[in-house]
């Protein structure tokens, strides 16, 4: 079935399921908010372990989900893997070492004889939340503003700048991305402990500071969005595959493709119903809108990067050098074969989805924290 | 190879040498340790005995200890591949990256889903369902295992691809080939058995302590039953499967074969090395005058032909014939490979150069070569030699003798992993035979055995690896691409700070999670109850 397809076909296809996986990504990144405010949630040390182990039956849903993004953008565009990580070294580094810290924190927090101490994974956890969010958002911005690289005619790929990535980090525009995922993640964070957490006085609080985090993640969107909307982009010859600079590009893609612009007014009205249901009701669903919406909102804007001749990853030292979701792509054979192996994925939406109503069936309370006969980080 | 910065290149490899085994320190408890606790759990469900429910949850908590800090390297792996082989990623990106994809999707997601099930669903899901998300942890563990396993298989005996001259890389044609290779088959059911019998070792190391002590004995001897039964079964597996890859290697990377019995030169009847000390000559760059050099052996004879070929008068080659050439057995010399390599290299250097230059027809003619599967075989085969040509004959000379991997390692680890996956037989057959005659609590010099064979069974895991991955250098794809071309552009310094940032949080994490998992044994399971 998907032999007949065109490799034209196959690569929007592939990067749709990566705008996909980035959007459940960003979602996910509710476990890194959330564990960047434990220390300024809880009063008492029962409500630190109730805020932790509500985050940490979901963490490695996020971790897997980073992998398999990963994964994913190897197998169906590998020169952006080769270039991007190759090249914008310490950027990934610095993003590999915020996860290897988490991975292990939740597990050895509470346990006795841990070495560092519990206080020392506590911090491990707030820095993954911080340092993940911030240089996850500040990579994806590349994705619209460009990097120094260029690639050979064999194809190998050579980044232009000394700083190997950090350079990336200065960038206003980047930062901006990067802080609003952060402000994200812990807005989501939040709505996600207002449903997860039977405490009163923990979700008074957490929608108090729902106010600090969702306001400052409004203005940061708007003011990416609106940057976004009127820079211009790097465009590619639907024929020649030339690269040139093309004014309002991004602006243009989202008219051009009038679903794109659909899933995306729809995520952010998603989010922004999420948000006041979280603060101006006493609901506790707001994070179901505000996932589905950020899910939308991060897929439009992966497909406004990639799609429409667009050069997803484009080269500020050479412009032929921007990598498109054609010529970074695998070949068709190898897009088909994963493409099988994507019909998977509902699958494993259906199993997550399942086992996750079965743990969350009971929200956490300080009984459940002190019960002997339950995991407790 | 003067552009070559071998700095980076051993800092590359040294940092991916570290993750993959503070890595693989963690992994094989996880891939047996979760069979052996479906098994524990199956029990349970079956008898009701809330015995086996603290059984089950002592080994969950020692389990899930052991985990996280698995997952905490396996993700560095797979952006390392990015990160410091950046070059290797775009070469073999088309047919590499399926696999590390699928594993994600299939494997990753129902082991870390069905794990959170485990752990936190004793009270929320009925203990049918917690049964089937203990088993489907198990699976999801060792498929993760299989699809790396196939991708690592593939760099040692790459099939089911074709080179394309316009992207300048290898693209995959046939998924079945590359999934179900021999070497995939035999890597992985070698690999995940080793992880089954050094998690039965653990279990049974663990619960010899017990009962030395004379603290659980129940849950100990239970759990050794268990695991004694897995460990035998595991063995037999492993020795066999251990027996049909060497069988293999000796047609695929005969270098490798031949480093991992120090075999310098070649013949028919050769014996096998049980035990050997290497003398000085073999970490020399090997010539044609470097002798055998053994300060002391005890060999089998004929056994290495035999188990190679069933036959004791078939040729085996050795490293000298393998570097210089032996016409009477028809094994090509390694100039001629890295000739032939080079003219591949330059064809498709003047395939680009005449495409640039807008040369259509001339583009056309060398495009032809890459079609044409007789100058693929006879020529483009030996593409990765081409990178160790010189037009200088004395450096050439030098070149040729970085095609050998570094003998000792390979041959004292491969020495090392069979000796004791021999001995860990034994001692699982020991332990039944023991229990059966109801006299393990009195065998104290078992016991002791087995508390002391846990650090044996890592040493013989990671030695296991030692041999695959040193012993197959100085390829990252055999006989496609080395090593040295496979690292990313970046200055040594960042890798080397990489590397030393990964050594001490490592140090740290690996301290951590060894202190933790003695306490929680120390306590045993009445502990927690989690």
């Amino acid at each position: 079935m998907f032999e007949t397809l065109s490799h034209l076909t196959l690569q929007q296809y592939w990067w749709f399921l990566i705008s996909l996986l980035g959007g459940l990504l960003v979602f996910l990144m509710f476990v890194q908010g959330g564990q960047t405010l434990f220390f300024t949630l809880s009063k008492t040390r029962d409500e630190r372990t109730m805020l932790i182990n509500a985050l940490g039956r979901k963490w490695e849903f996020t971790f897997t989900t980073l992998v398999t993004f990963g994964g994913a953008f190897f197998a169906s565009f590998p020169l952006f893997y080769s270039t991007s990580f190759g090249g914008a070294y310490w950027v990934w580094m610095i993003i590999l070492f915020a996860f290897v810290v988490q991975a292990v924190s939740y597990e050895f927090r509470s346990r006795p004889n841990n070495l560092l101490g519990g206080r020392t994974y506590e911090v491990f956890l707030f820095i993954n939340g911080l340092i993940g969010t911030l240089f996850i958002g500040t990579a994806v911005a590349t994705f619209f503003t460009g990097s120094p690289f260029i690639v050979t005619d064999m194809n190998h790929s050579k980044w232009q700048a000394a700083t190997h990535g950090l350079e990336l980090a200065l960038n206003v525009h980047n930062l901006t991305l990067g802080l609003t995922v952060f402000f994200l993640a812990r807005t989501l964070g939040l709505l996600y402990f207002i449903n997860s957490i039977d405490s009163h006085e923990l979700i008074d609080r957490c929608r108090r500071h729902l106010w600090y985090n969702a306001v400052p993640f409004v203005v940061l969107f708007l003011t990416f969005v609106t940057w976004l909307m009127l820079r211009e982009g790097f465009a590619v010859h639907p024929t020649t595959k030339e690269v040139t600079m093309e004014a309002f590009k991004y602006f243009n893609n989202l008219l051009a493709m009038p679903v794109v612009l659909v899933v995306f007014l729809g995520g952010v009205l998603a989010v922004l119903y999420g948000i006041g249901t979280g603060l101006l009701s006493r609901k506790t669903s707001g994070i179901w809108y505000a996932g589905v919406g950020t899910v939308l909102t991060v897929v439009a804007l992966f497909l406004i990067a990639g799609l429409n001749h667009t050069s997803f990853y484009p080269s500020t030292v050479d412009l032929q050098s921007s990598l498109t979701i054609e010529n970074a792509s695998s070949s068709h054979f190898t897009l088909t074969a994963m493409s099988y192996v994507s019909l998977f994925i509902p699958v494993v939406l259906g199993y997550i989805w399942i086992t996750w109503r079965s743990i969350n069936r009971n929200k956490i309370d300080s009984k459940e924290i002190h019960s002997d006969d339950v995991h407790v980080y | 190879m003067e552009h070559i910065d071998f700095a980076l290149v051993n800092w590359s490899r040294a940092q991916f040498a570290l993750t993959a085994m503070v890595h693989w320190l963690f992994v094989p408890l996880t891939l047996g340790l979760a069979f052996i606790l479906a098994f524990m759990e199956t029990m349970y469900y079956k008898t009701r005995d809330p015995e086996w429910k603290t059984i089950t949850k002592f080994w969950m908590k020692l389990f899930g200890i052991n985990f996280a800090i698995g997952v905490a390297t396996g993700i560095i792996l797979e952006f390392e591949f990015g990160t410091n082989w950046s070059n290797y990623s775009w070469f073999v990106g088309d047919i590499f990256g399926a696999p590390l994809a699928i594993e994600g999707i299939m494997a990753f997601f129902l082991e870390s889903t069905f794990i959170a099930v485990m752990f936190f669903g004793w009270n929320k899901v009925s203990p049918r369902f917690h049964l089937i998300a203990t088993w489907l942890t198990a699976v999801g563990a060792n498929l993760s295992a299989l699809w790396i396993l196939v991708a690592n298989a593939w760099m040692q005996n790459p099939q089911g691809m074709r080179f394309n001259p316009d992207t300048a890389r290898n693209e995959m044609v046939n998924f079945w080939d590359v999934l179900l290779s021999e070497t995939a088959a035999n890597k992985f059911i070698h690999t995940t058995t080793s992880g089954f019998v050094l998690a039965s070792v653990f279990v049974i190391g663990i619960s010899a302590w017990f009962l030395l002590k004379k603290r659980h004995q129940l849950l100990a001897r239970r759990s050794m039953i268990v695991a004694g039964t897995f460990g035998v079964i595991a063995s037999v597996i492993l020795i066999g499967s251990g027996d049909t890859s060497s069988r293999e290697l000796s047609r695929i990377q005969p270098m490798k074969f031949a480093a991992m019995e120090a075999h310098l030169d070649g013949g028919s009847d050769v014996p096998l090395i049980a035990i050997g000390v290497l003398g000085p000559n073999t970490s020399q760059p090997i010539t044609p005058d470097t002798q055998e050099d053994m300060i002391f052996k005890i060999e089998v004879p004929a056994l290495l032909s035999l188990m190679t070929h069933g036959d004791r008068t078939t040729y085996i080659p050795g490293i000298k014939d393998l570097l210089y050439g032996n016409k009477a057995q028809g094994v090509m010399p390694a100039v001629e490979k890295i000739k032939l390599g080079y003219e591949a290299q330059q064809t498709l250097r003047a395939y680009k150069d005449a495409q640039q230059a807008g040369d259509t027809l001339q583009a056309l003619q060398l495009r032809s070569r890459f079609e044409d599967p007789a100058w693929m075989q006879s020529t483009f085969k030996y593409f990765g030699y081409g990178a160790y040509y010189d037009e200088n004959p004395e450096v050439l000379k030098q070149n040729i003798t970085r095609l050998v991997p570094n003998i000792s390692m390979t041959f004292y680890a491969f020495h090392i992993m069979v000796g004791l996956g021999f001995w860990f037989l034994m001692l699982f057959a020991l332990v039944l035979w023991f229990i059966y005659r109801q006299q393990i609590d009195r065998t104290r010099w078992l016991l002791w055995a087995a508390v002391w064979t846990i650090p044996l069974a890592y040493l013989a895991s990671e030695s296991g690896w030692v041999v695959a991955e040193v012993g197959r250098q100085p390829w990252v794809i055999q006989d496609l691409m080395s090593t040295m071309t496979a690292v990313s552009h970046i200055d040594t310094t960042s890798v080397m700070i990489t590397f030393w940032l990964f050594a001490i949080t490592f140090a740290a994490l690996v301290t951590a999670e060894i202190r933790i998992m003695l306490k929680q044994i120390k306590n045993g399971p009445n502990d927690g109850g989690h």
